[in-house]
C-alpha cells in the first residue's frame, strides 16, 4: 500500500455530510434512480444467484440481512453504517466496489446515500404494476392526429426535437401496405390514392389493407416466430410434421380480427373449453410446435419434459416478456422470481397427453368428403335420439382417439414390457399378461376400443373383467399397424376396477398395445338403421384422414400427472411435489388458478399487468422499427426501460378495454397517427441528437423481413400467387441443401403456381431452413423468438443478386418491359415505377438509362453472353434483364421508408 | 495499490485496448469503435455496451481447424489402449458397472468387448496408437491427447450441441460463432467461419452446430458446398459476366449513394459496402475453395479426390482457408457410429473404413500446416461428441451379429495440436477398461474454455447479453486445461 494523500481521508465524511444534507430534500425514486444503478453496477455479483460476500440486491430482505463478513450492507436510515456506502466510496481499488470497475459517479453515490437515508425502500418494478390511465399531455406545438402524437411530441420537444413533415403520398402508401399486408400496393391503387385529394384518402387505404386477406398472411409470421411453428420435428433425422392447419388458423384469426383474449385462450387451452369446436382444438397446436426427438437412444419421458419446459418458457416470453428459463435451475439473477415459481408454472402445462413419440399423438383428423358425409349422418342420428353434447364428444373421439388410457394409467400390470425409447411407445403383451385400471367410469353403455398390433396370428385373446366378473372377450386381429378393436361392455352401477387379461395358450403370442379408450355407445338402439350407423362409427375410427394436425389434450383429472421440483433443473433429481401457481410478484389478492384454462384466462384478465403492454409493444415495434420497450422479449428489470412509458400504458388500456382486444383497431390507431406518417429523411439536427430515433422525430427506415424480401420481388414482377392456405410448398432452392442423417425425405420443388406462393407457405425444416430466409435473418423456429435482429451482410447481396428465384423475377420484369409499346426511356421509367411504386426522380432515371445503354453495347459486343443470358441474340432484352436485376437490389427496394 | 498505481493500471488498459482496436477490423473491438458494418444500429448499440477489451490476453492461436468425427469414434480401438479389456473379452459385465447408468441402447447384462484393433507405440513420445491409423502414427509427436474426456449427453444430436454450443438444447451460438463474434475475421474477402462436410451426411444436430443462436446471424458458419456454388449464390447467373456485374454494381452504388445524400441513413452506406464485399467474394471464394491448382505432391500427400466430396479434399481446403486467415474452420466427417448392427457400423471393419477415409489427410494436414509455419498459430482439434462403451452392444431392437459398442459419456479421447499445445504429450487417464476417467478428467466445457484461452479469450468474459442474462459458451462451467499448454 502506498501513501494516501492526506486530504482524501477527511473528504469522505465531508462528502457524507453533504449528502446527509441533501437527504432532507427530494424523495428518491427507486425504479427510476436506484434500480438502474444496482442493475448496471452491482447485480452481476450481488444478484439472485451469485451473492458475493453473502450480499444480494434482488429482494430487500436479502439486502438488509447481515453479510458474510458480519456487517450490514444496508442499514435503512443510516448510510454511514451501511457497508455498501463505505465500499463504493473507498479509495483503495482493492476494496472499492464495483471491484475492477469504474467507480460510481458522485451523483450515483449521492443518490444511493439519499435513498438509504430515506429508508432504503424497494419498489415493485414498473412492469409488474398494473397500467393506469395516463393523462394525455398537451404540448404547446399544434401537431398530430391522435393521442399517440401528443405523447411522442412531448418527448420530442423535451429532447429538443421537432416532428418531420409528412411522408410523400407515394412513400406513405408503400410503407403502410408493406406494414399491414407485407406487400407493396398495386399500381392502380397507388394511382387512385395519388389522385384522391379528399381528407379521408389515407384512411380508406388503411381500411382496405386491414380488410385484405393478405393482412393475416403478413402478421402470422410474427406470431409463428413466437409459436416456433415449423413443418418438421427438429432433432436429428428431423422428420416431417403435419401442423400447417395451425398456421392457417393463425392467418385466419388475424384476418377475422379475433380478439386477442380469445386468441390467447384458444391457443393455450382451447381443449379445455366446454365442448370445444374443432377450430379451437386446432388452435392448441401453438404448444405442439415443440421439438421432438426420434433419435435412437432417447428417453421419451426426458424429451416430453423438455417440451413442457419449452412451453413454459415460450408462454412466459410470448405473453409476459418474462425470462423464465433462468429460474429453471435457480433463483432469477435479477428479477423477483425463484425456481419454485418455475415448477409451479410447469404444473399448469404438465398434464397433457402428448409425448415424445413418433406418431406425435394426439392429432386431429380431417376426414375426406365421403367420410365427412358419414359423420354428418352420425350427427343427425345422435341429435335425433340423443343430445347435441353427446355428438361433440363422439366426434372428438372419432377424430382424435382421446382420451387414451395407456401405460401411465395402468394401476397394476403383470408380464408386460414397456417400450418407451426413440420411435417406440407401446407395451408388449404375451400369454398370461394382465393390466388393470382402478375406478373407471363404466356407468353408461360403452365400447372399449383397444389399439393393438399383432404381426403374427397366434390366437391371442383379450378377456375383460370387472372386479371378479368376466364381462367381455375378443380375439386380437392380425395387423401391421395399430388398429382399434371394438369390445362391447355392459354398464355397471358405479366406477369400477377394470382388468384386461391376455391369453392364447401359445408361446408365440405377442401383441403390442397402444392403450384403449372408452366410447359411449350410440343412442336409439331400437330404431331402424342403428346397426348401420354403428358400423359407420366404427369405420370412421379407422378412416384414413385427408389431413391431420397436432393438438394438445389435457389428461382427465383422474389420471393427472404430478409435478415435482427439479433440483438444479435436473429431471433426474425430482424433489417435492408442487401445485400450479403464478409467481408472487404477479399475485394480486390471492388467486386460485387450478389449471391451464385458468392460467390462460388470468393472462388476459384485468389482473395481469403485462399481457396488454407486451402485446401492443410487439405491434408497435413492427410498425415503428423498434418497441417502446426495445427488448420486446424482456420486460424485467434487466430489459430496456420504455422510452414512452405513458404512451405504452395508454395503448395497453386502449387495446384491452376500449378496443376489446381488437388487433385491427390497435394497428389502425397506430398507423393513423401523425408520428407514423412522418417522412424518413433524417434532419441534421435529429442525426446529431437522436440518430437512433428513440424520440420518433422521423420515420425509421427498416429492412424488410425475409418473407417480404421474397414476396415483394415476386409481387412487383407479377409472379406472386395469391392462393391461400394448405400444405406447405417447396419453392426452388439449390440442390443438396437437405443432407440429413437417417432421412429419405426429399425437397420436391413445387410446380406451377405453388412455386410462387407467399413466403409464409414455404416449408420450414428446422435443421435446414429455406436458405434465403436464413440469409435475411428469419427464425429457424426452434425456440420462441420475439424479434429478428436485422443484419446487413454480403451473403444477402449475393442472395438478391444471384439466387435463381430473384433472377427469374428480374427476367420476368425485363420481358414485361420489353414488350411495352413505347420507347426505351419510357420502358426504363416504367420499370422503376413498377419496382418502387413511384416514378423515378430525374437523376435516378438518368443513371438507369446510362446503365441500360452501357449494358446494351456490352451485349451487342458480346453476343455469346447475350445468348447464354436469355437464349436469344437480343441485346436490348439482355440489357433490360441486368437493369431489372439492379432495380431489385437498390437499397430503397429492400427497406420500407 | 495507491492512486499512482491505479492510474498506471488504467493507462495500460486504455492503451492496450486502443492498440487492439486499431489492429482489429471486425468483431467486438471494431464494434466498440463504432463500425456498424453488417449490424443494425440497435444491435450495435447493445453490443457496444458489452465491449470488454478483446482479446483478453496475448493469443497463442489465431485460428482453429476443428475436425469433428460425427457419430463418435471408439477411443478403445484408436487411442486408449486397454490390454486388460482383451482378457475380459466375452465375459459378462459385472452389475456394479451398470448400476445407475443410463445407456442409449444396452439393455440387461452386456458382455465385455476387447479392443478390435492392435496397438503399437510410436514416435519419441512412445504413445500407443491403433494400427488402424498408420499415417497418424507418424505424426503422434505433434499432438497432445486428452484421454479422459467426458460429457453429459449420450445421444448424438444433444451431445454434438453440448460440445459445439455449450448446451444440449438448440438455440445457443456455436463455438465458431462465439470466436468470430469475439475476434472478427482476419480476411475481409472471406467469411470468418467456414464449415465443410464429408462422410455422406450432415451431423445429427444439423446446422445448429454452426448456427449463431441468439447472437446476430452474420456470425453463423457459412457452409462450403461440395457441388454447385462453393458458397450459395456466389456465382453470377449464366450470361452475366464479371465485367457486366461490375458495371451494374457501379450504377447500383450510384443510385444508393444518391439516396443516402437525400435521406442520410448510414445503413445505406453499409449496404453499399456489403455489395462491394460480395463482389470481392465472388473471386476470393472460388479461388480459395478450389484445389485443382495445388501441386501434385500436395494432392498426393492428402490423398484428395478431385470432384468428390471427401474428407481429404476438405482437409486441403481447410489449410487453404487457414492460409487466407479464416478464423474458424469446422470439418464434420459423418459415420463413426459403430453400434455393430451392420458391417458398416462395426468397430472392426466399419471403423477401419472410417479410419482409411480420414487417416492420411489428417496427418497430411498437420505436416502441411507445419511446413508452412502455420501450425504455430493454428490450433487443430480432433474428436467426436462422446466415446464408446467397453461393453459390446446387445440392444434388443436389432440383431447384433457384428461387433459394436454403445454410446458412452464417461470416457473418450480427443487430441489437439499446434498453437500453444504441448507436443507428443498425453493428459488424463482412464481405468484399466477405459470406462471412467481416473485422473485428468476433462469435460467438454473445459475443452471449450481451453480453445477460447488459446485464442486469447477468457471464457468467463466472452459474453453476450440475451434476455437480461450474460451468456457464455461454457455456461457456468469450464476450466482451462493448463497441463497441455506449452
Amino acid at each position: 500500500m502506498g501513501n494516501k494523500p492526506h486530504r482524501l481521508i477527511w473528504s469522505i465524511p465531508v462528502l457524507l455530510m453533504l449528502m446527509t444534507d441533501c437527504a432532507q430534500q427530494e424523495k428518491v425514486d427507486f425504479n427510476a434512480d436506484i434500480r438502474p444503478i444496482l442493475n448496471k453496477k452491482c447485480i452481476n455479483c450481488h444478484g439472485g444467484v451469485k451473492q458475493s460476500g453473502g450480499f444480494g440486491l434482488v429482494f430487500r430482505e436479502n439486502a438488509l440481512a447481515k453479510t458474510a463478513s458480519d456487517v450490514y450492507g444496508i442499514v435503512p436510515g443510516n448510510p454511514k453504517k451501511s457497508e455498501l456506502i463505505k465500499r463504493i466510496t473507498n479509495h483503495d481499488p482493492e476494496f472499492r466496489m464495483p471491484l475492477d470497475g469504474e467507480p460510481l459517479s458522485d451523483e450515483e453515490i449521492e443518490l444511493l446515500t439519499r435513498w438509504i437515508e430515506q429508508g432504503a425502500e424497494w419498489e415493485t418494478h414498473w412492469s409488474y404494476k398494473k397500467p393506469e390511465e395516463p393523462e394525455i399531455p398537451q404540448p404547446e406545438l399544434a401537431w398530430g392526429n391522435n393521442p399517440i402524437d401528443k405523447f411522442t411530441l412531448q418527448k420530442m420537444l423535451e429532447n429538443g426535437l421537432e416532428p418531420s413533415s409528412p411522408a410523400s403520398k407515394y412513400d406513405l402508401i408503400r410503407r403502410v401496405s408493406l406494414d399491414l399486408t407485407g406487400l407493396p400496393p398495386s399500381l392502380p391503387r397507388v394511382e387512385k390514392f395519388i389522385n384522391d385529394a379528399s381528407p379521408g384518402a389515407y384512411e380508406k387505404v388503411v381500411d382496405e389493407l386491414l380488410a385484405s386477406p393478405r393482412f393475416g398472411e403478413h402478421w402470422a409470421s410474427m406470431w409463428l416466430d413466437l409459436a416456433r411453428y415449423a413443418d418438421s420435428k427438429g432433432y436429428e433425422s428431423d422428420g416431417q410434421r403435419y401442423i400447417w392447419k395451425y398456421r392457417d388458423w393463425v392467418i385466419d384469426a388475424f384476418n377475422q380480427d379475433m380478439p386477442f383474449d380469445q386468441f390467447t385462450i384458444e391457443q393455450l387451452a382451447g381443449d379445455m373449453l366446454p365442448s370445444p369446436t374443432l377450430d379451437q382444438l386446432v388452435a392448441t397446436g401453438f404448444h405442439r410446435n415443440t421439438m421432438n426427438n426420434d433419435e435412437g437412444g432417447t428417453f421419451n419421458e426426458e424429451y416430453r419434459i423438455y417440451a413442457v419446459i419449452d412451453r413454459i418458457n415460450t408462454t412466459w416470453e410470448t405473453w409476459q416478456a418474462t425470462t423464465m428459463s433462468c429460474v429453471q435451475c435457480h433463483g432469477h439473477p435479477y428479477d423477483p422470481i425463484d425456481a419454485q415459481d418455475f415448477y409451479e408454472s410447469m404444473a399448469f402445462f404438465n398434464n397433457t397427453a402428448d409425448w415424445d413419440i413418433k406418431s406425435e399423438f394426439p392429432v386431429l383428423k380431417e376426414l375426406n368428403e365421403e367420410d365427412q358425409q358419414k359423420l354428418e349422418e352420425i350427427k343427425n342420428w345422435v341429435e335425433k335420439y340423443g343430445k347435441e353434447k353427446d355428438f361433440n364428444q363422439l366426434q372428438k373421439q372419432i377424430l382424435t382417439g382421446t382420451p387414451r388410457i395407456s401405460h401411465d394409467e395402468y394401476t397394476r400390470k403383470e408380464n408386460i414390457v414397456h417400450h418407451n425409447r426413440a420411435l417406440q411407445d407401446y407395451v408388449v403383451v404375451s400369454d398370461g399378461s394382465m393390466l388393470e385400471v382402478d375406478a373407471l367410469d363404466l356407468t353408461g353403455e360403452k365400447w372399449l376400443v383397444l389399439y393393438s398390433r399383432q404381426r403374427k396370428p397366434a390366437n391371442g385373446k383379450v378377456i375383460i373383467w370387472t372386479d371378479d366378473a368376466k364381462i367381455a372377450e375378443a380375439t386380437l386381429p392380425k395387423t401391421k399397424q395399430f388398429q382399434p378393436l371394438f369390445i362391447e361392455l355392459s354398464a355397471t352401477k358405479q366406477p369400477i376396477k377394470l382388468t384386461l387379461r391376455f391369453e392364447s395358450g401359445s408361446k408365440d403370442f405377442k401383441a403390442e398395445l397402444d392403450g384403449f379408450t372408452l366410447v359411449e355407445k350410440l343412442p336409439g338402439e331400437d330404431a331402424p338403421g342403428f346397426e348401420n350407423v354403428t358400423a359407420q362409427v366404427q369405420q370412421l375410427f379407422t378412416a384414413e384422414p385427408e389431413h391431420t394436425t397436432l393438438i394438445i389434450q389435457e389428461k382427465p383429472r383422474k389420471f393427472a400427472r404430478n409435478t415435482h421440483f427439479f433440483n438444479r433443473g435436473s429431471y433426474l433429481d425430482q424433489r417435492q411435489e408442487v401445485q400450479p401457481d403464478i409467481p408472487a410478484v404477479l399475485q394480486i389478492d390471492s388467486m386460485d388458478l387450478k389449471n391451464r384454462l385458468d392460467f390462460a384466462r388470468w393472462l388476459v384478465s384485468e389482473e395481469n399487468p403485462l399481457t396488454a403492454r407486451v402485446t401492443v409493444n410487439r405491434f408497435w415495434a413492427r410498425l415503428f422499427g423498434k418497441g417502446i420497450v426495445v427488448t420486446e422479449e424482456d420486460f424485467g428489470t434487466m430489459g430496456d426501460k420504455p422510452t414512452h412509458p405513458k404512451l405504452l400504458d395508454w395503448l395497453a388500456l386502449q387495446f384491452s378495454k376500449e378496443y376489446q382486444w381488437s388487433i385491427k383497431k390497435l394497428i389502425k390507431t397506430m398507423v393513423m397517427s401523425a408520428t407514423y406518417q412522418q417522412d424518413s429523411k433524417i434532419s441534421p439536427g435529429a442525426k446529431e441528437v437522436d440518430a437512433n430515433n428513440r424520440w420518433l422525430s422521423f420515420s425509421t427506415r427498416t429492412r424488410l423481413s425475409a418473407e417480404q424480401v421474397r414476396d415483394q420481388a415476386l409481387a412487383v414482377t407479377g409472379l406472386l400467387s395469391d392462393k391461400m392456405f394448405g400444405p406447405p410448398v417447396m419453392p426452388p432452392q439449390p440442390e443438396g441443401i437437405w443432407n440429413i442423417p437417417y432421412s429419405s425425405w426429399e425437397w420436391e420443388t413445387s410446380q406451377g403456381k405453388d412455386a410462387y406462393r407467399r413466403g409464409i407457405y414455404t416449408l420450414i425444416r428446422r435443421s435446414n431452413p429455406y436458405p434465403s430466409f436464413i440469409n435475411f435473418d428469419a427464425s429457424n423456429r426452434q425456440v420462441c423468438q420475439s424479434r429478428r435482429i436485422n443484419t446487413n451482410t454480403p451473403l444477402q447481396a449475393l442472395n438478391t443478386l444471384n439466387d435463381p428465384v430473384f433472377f427469374e423475377a428480374a427476367r420476368q420484369l425485363a420481358l414485361h418491359l420489353n414488350n411495352l409499346d413505347t420507347d426505351e426511356v419510357n420502358k426504363l421509367a416504367s420499370g422503376y415505377q413498377r419496382v418502387m411504386r413511384q416514378p423515378a426522380e430525374e437523376n435516378q432515371l438518368a443513371l438507369i438509362i446510362e446503365l441500360y445503354d452501357k449494358m446494351k453495347s456490352h451485349y451487342q459486343e458480346n453476343p455469346h453472353e447475350t445468348e447464354s443470358l436469355i437464349g436469344k441474340p437480343d441485346a436490348q432484352l439482355a440489357a433490360m434483364v441486368v437493369v431489372a436485376n439492379t432495380l431489385l437490389n437498390i437499397d430503397e427496394f429492400l427497406v420500407k421508408s | 495499490m495507491d492512486h499512482f498505481n491505479e492510474a498506471r493500471k488504467k493507462y495500460l488498459e486504455f492503451t492496450t485496448r486502443r492498440h487492439f482496436l486499431k489492429k482489429c477490423s471486425t468483431g467486438l473491438g471494431a464494434l466498440a469503435f463504432g463500425s456498424l458494418l453488417g449490424m443494425d444500429k440497435v444491435v450495435a448499440q447493445s453490443i457496444k455496451n458489452e465491449g470488454s477489451g478483446l482479446p483478453h490476453f496475448y493469443p497463442k492461436a489465431k485460428r482453429v481447424i476443428y475436425l469433428h468425427m460425427a457419430g463418435a469414434p471408439s477411443q478403445l480401438e484408436l487411442f486408449d489402449y486397454k490390454p486388460e479389456l482383451h482378457k475380459l473379452d466375452g465375459q459378462d459385465c459385472p452389475p456394479s458397472l451398470l448400476e445407475g447408468k443410463r445407456f442409449a441402447f444396452i439393455e440387461g447384462t452386456p458382455q465385455m468387448l476387447g479392443p478390435q484393433h492392435s496397438f503399437r507405440q510410436h514416435g519419441h513420445s512412445g504413445q500407443y496408437v491403433s494400427d488402424a491409423l498408420p499415417y497418424f502414427s507418424q505424426v503422434v509427436d505433434k499432438v497432445s491427447f486428452l484421454k479422459a474426456m467426458h460429457t453429459d449427453e449420450f445421444n448424438h444430436a444433444p451431445a454434438q450441441l453440448l460440445l459445439q454450443t455449450g448446451s444440449p438444447r438448440v438455440g445457443r451460438p456455436s463455438m465458431g460463432a462465439w470466436v468470430t463474434y469475439g475476434l472478427g475475421s482476419e480476411n475481409q474477402d472471406l467469411p470468418g467461419y467456414m464449415v465443410l462436410i464429408s462422410g455422406g451426411s450432415n451431423p445429427s444436430a444439423g446446422k445448429n452446430v454452426w448456427g449463431s443462436g441468439f447472437i446476430p446471424s452474420e456470425y453463423q458458419g457459412v457452409q462450403c458446398r461440395n457441388s454447385g456454388d462453393p458458397i450459395l449464390y456466389v456465382s453470377n447467373p449464366e450470361g452475366l459476366s464479371r465485367n457486366a456485374r461490375r458495371v451494374s454494381l457501379d450504377y447500383l452504388n450510384k443510385i444508393n449513394h444518391a439516396e443516402y445524400n437525400d435521406i442520410g441513413d448510414e445503413e445505406i452506406l453499409s449496404r453499399i459496402s456489403q455489395y462491394e464485399m460480395a463482389f470481392k467474394m465472388q473471386v476470393s471464394v472460388p479461388e480459395t475453395l478450389n484445389i485443382d491448382d495445388e501441386p501434385e505432391y500436395i494432392k498426393k500427400m492428402y490423398g484428395v479426390k478431385p470432384g468428390e466430396s471427401s474428407f481429404a479434399n476438405n482437409c486441403l481446403l481447410a489449410r487453404k482457408l487457414a492460409e487466407k486467415g479464416t478464423r474458424f474452420i469446422q470439418l464434420y466427417h459423418w459415420g463413426w457410429d459403430t453400434h455393430g448392427d451392420s458391417e458398416k457400423r462395426s468397430v472392426d471393419k466399419g471403423l477401419l473404413k472410417k479410419c482409411q477415409e480420414t487417416d492420411q489427410a489428417t496427418a497430411a494436414l498437420l505436416i502441411d500446416l507445419e511446413q508452412r509455419g502455420l501450425l504455430e498459430d493454428t490450433l487443430v482439434v480432433w474428436g467426436g461428441e462422446f466415446g464408446r462403451t467397453p461393453m459390446r452392444e446387445n440392444g434388443s431392437a436389432s440383431k447384433m451379429i457384428f461387433k459394436g459398442r454403445d454410446h458412452h459419456v464417461d470416457a473418450f479421447t480427443m487430441w489437439m495440436a499446434g498453437a500453444g499445445i504441448k507436443k507428443g504429450f498425453s493428459y488424463g487417464e482412464t481405468d484399466e477398461i477405459g470406462y471412467f476417467g481416473v485422473n485428468g478428467k476433462t469435460h467438454v466445457h473445459d475443452l471449450q474454455a481451453t480453445i477460447l484461452h488459446l485464442l486469447g479469450m477468457n471464457h468467463e468474459k466472452l459474453t453476450y447479453r440475451f434476455q437480461g442474462r450474460d451468456f457464455r459458451l461454457t455456461d457456468v462451467h469450464g476450466h482451462v486445461v493448463k497441463d497441455i499448454l506449452v
